[in-house]
């Protein structure tokens, strides 16, 4: 099983150096994940690292082709919750 | 009736006080000389001097919600900006082309595009490098602080001077609407918990480069709402842990720039907010306020982009001789010396004719009041840019006690040369309503339209001191104004200032 990035990724680099199999490369439009290479952390973390520090929600999948950053999780604002935020954050 | 904010807030000797325009003039003699020629703690060492960056550093370990992590870091940089990633080896010939061919340039900072520190060996190899090869150039680096104390002694056996802390709150609770989460020992923590993990670690950095001799300044980016009140609480604590410098950028947020708080519609501070509160806390420290971010550029400082001199395949094939460079530099900087000497003279005795101005009227019930003026320059510590050419403005406040730097305003350029300006009204609209508090704007020269909109909207245009020392332009200009009898106070109370 093995960890994939998808569309959305915005190439910043913050998962490649972490990768303890260096399965993620450089590559256009965006990063990979080598599927042959990519051990899911297994054994090494906890966390799958490049979950753990990609910015950008929706962008990593898991083995399952689920991902791990749903839509809130890194906003820390979840969709039902946006309107209401938004409203706070705007009368600021 | 003391108007000078300075003085009035209190603890004359640990801020600068008195009638020098340059605020480091309080230091110690050893920060002194660290700081003298750093463009970037010296307000007036920015207008001879400038650095460069260098992008070096991709990654980084948290999010801020006023980052979009598809452009360089926010806290150094403009949102928006994308630079060019360069390997250490790359960076390191690029700066020693920079330096050889642009002697102002003295400091050399990575300050992203992400955090420098985040994944720290390629900093550390490009200063390595450069301390070996290049060791007139002085070196800095801005990080969030997270990874700083891991990496402080690192960092002082590479020579470094001046590292930059992007400091936003000194409360978890403020820090969780602004960093919504950290990346930290192998996983990613959340919330308030996280916050209080990166205030912990930027403050134990702080301590520890103070503690070693390195000189620290303090980033905050002013978020209404969020941290504004907050943010003098954060300059009294950074001062005491030992930073000589905080400086108060404004947030900006447009929902174009895709960070979380533009498209959230966070607003960003007004001109006036950005003001009062780096009033309010320069009582606590010395402010800087002549922070553009980062628009000091060495490869834009002449008023010019000289980027294009410098792209990678120019620099491969540059053969740079830097022993012959160095003593070249080095000459240069003695000249550039020299002139900042003559020029602190000059305004020397245009604060001495302020100072009498304003014995001379010890009789009359109300002192004139202050005014705050305009300047078009492209460096150099004089008047020498046309108004259609500015991109910014610097703003002063002439008061009888001195002249004194208020900050620096970015305009759009309004005028792109020659006569294909078809939105010249609507964008000069936008700068008369930057400049909207001031009332005279200081140029070499300007165009005929923009003049009589700036007088229709109550500033008024000074093309007279063209190639004139800054402090001593607007010195000049203010006693006009008190001559002429236009800053009689209306009230009996003096206020420092209304828009
Ligand atoms: S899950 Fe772990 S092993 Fe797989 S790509 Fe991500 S960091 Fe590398
Ligand atoms: S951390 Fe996420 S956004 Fe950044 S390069 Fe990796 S996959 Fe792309
Ligand atoms: S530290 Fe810089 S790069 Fe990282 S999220 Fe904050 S502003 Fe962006």
């Amino acid at each position: 099983m093995a960890f994939k990035i998808v569309e959305g990724c915005v190439n910043c680099w913050a998962c490649e150096p972490l990768c303890p199999s260096q399965a993620i490369f450089e590559a256009k439009p965006h990063f990979m994940i080598d599927a042959k290479k990519c051990t899911e952390c297994e054994g090494e973390y906890a966390d799958a690292q490049c979950a753990s520090i990609c910015p950008i929600e929706g962008v990593i999948l898991d083995g399952l082709g689920v991902p791990v950053n749903p839509p809130g999780s890194l906003t820390g604002i979840p969709p039902e919750r946006l309107a209401a935020a938004r409203a706070e954050i705007q009368a600021r | 009736m003391d108007l000078n904010v300075v003085s009035q807030s209190g603890g004359c000797a640990s801020s600068g006080c008195g009638s020098s325009a340059d605020r480091l003039s309080h230091l110690p003699e050893a920060i002194r000389a660290k700081v003298d020629n750093h463009p970037c703690f010296s307000e007036d060492a920015h207008h001879h001097y400038a650095r460069m960056h260098v992008a070096v550093a991709p990654a980084c370990n948290i999010q801020c919600h006023y980052c979009n992590r598809k452009y360089d870091c926010s806290n150094e940089s403009r949102p928006g900006v994308v630079s060019e990633l360069l390997t250490p080896d790359r960076a390191v010939k690029k700066v020693i082309a920079v330096a050889a061919n642009i002697p102002q340039m003295t400091v050399l900072g990575i300050a992203g595009p992400g955090d420098p520190l985040a994944n720290p060996e390629r900093t550390l190899e490009t200063f390595r490098q450069l301390s070996e090869k290049a060791p007139d150039i002085r070196l800095c680096v801005s990080t969030n602080g997270l990874a700083l104390p891991e990496v402080v002694d690192e960092i002082c056996k590479h020579n470094i001077e001046h590292v930059t802390i992007t400091i936003n709150c000194v409360d978890p609770d403020v820090g969780a609407k602004i960093y919504p989460w950290i990346f930290w020992n192998n996983r990613r923590v959340k919330g308030r918990k996280a916050a209080e993990i990166l205030i912990a670690q930027q403050q134990k950095g702080l301590e520890m480069l103070v503690e070693r001799g390195v000189l620290v300044k303090v980033n905050s980016v002013l978020i209404p709402g969020v941290n504004d009140e907050h943010l003098k609480e954060v300059s009294r604590a950074v001062k005491a842990k030992g930073a000589f410098l905080h400086n108060v950028m404004p947030l900006i947020a447009e929902p174009e720039h895709g960070t979380f708080y533009g498209l959230m519609g966070q607003r960003g501070p007004s001109n006036e907010e950005l003001q009062t509160l780096q009033d309010a806390c320069a009582g606590d420290m010395a402010m800087m306020r002549h922070c553009r971010q980062c628009r000091a550029d060495a490869v834009g400082m002449l008023g010019e982009d000289r980027g294009h001199e410098f792209t990678l395949d120019k620099i491969e094939t540059m053969e740079i001789d830097y022993e012959a460079a160095m003593a070249r530099r080095a000459e240069i900087h003695a000249e550039i010396e020299a002139n900042r000497t003559a020029q602190r003279q000059q305004t020397g005795e245009a604060f001495v004719s302020l100072s009498s101005l304003k014995r001379g009227l010890k009789t009359k019930a109300a002192e004139p009041r202050p005014v705050l003026m305009a300047v078009a320059t492209t460096g150099g510590g004089v008047i020498n840019q046309h108004f259609g050419h500015a991109r910014e403005f610097l703003v002063y406040e002439a008061s009888v006690n001195d002249v004194r730097f208020v900050g620096a305003r970015k305009v759009d350029l309004y005028c792109s040369g020659g006569d294909t300006c078809g939105d010249a009204e609507t964008t000069l609209q936008k700068i008369i309503r930057t400049l909207k508090d001031c009332e005279a704007v200081l140029c070499s020269k300007i165009g005929y339209e923009p003049w009589s909109q700036l007088e229709e909207a109550g500033i008024t245009p000074n093309g007279e001191h063209a190639m004139e020392p800054i402090e001593e332009a607007i010195a000049a200009v203010y006693q006009e104004m008190v001559a002429s009898g236009q800053l009689e106070q209306a009230g009996a109370e003096p206020q420092r200032l209304t828009a």
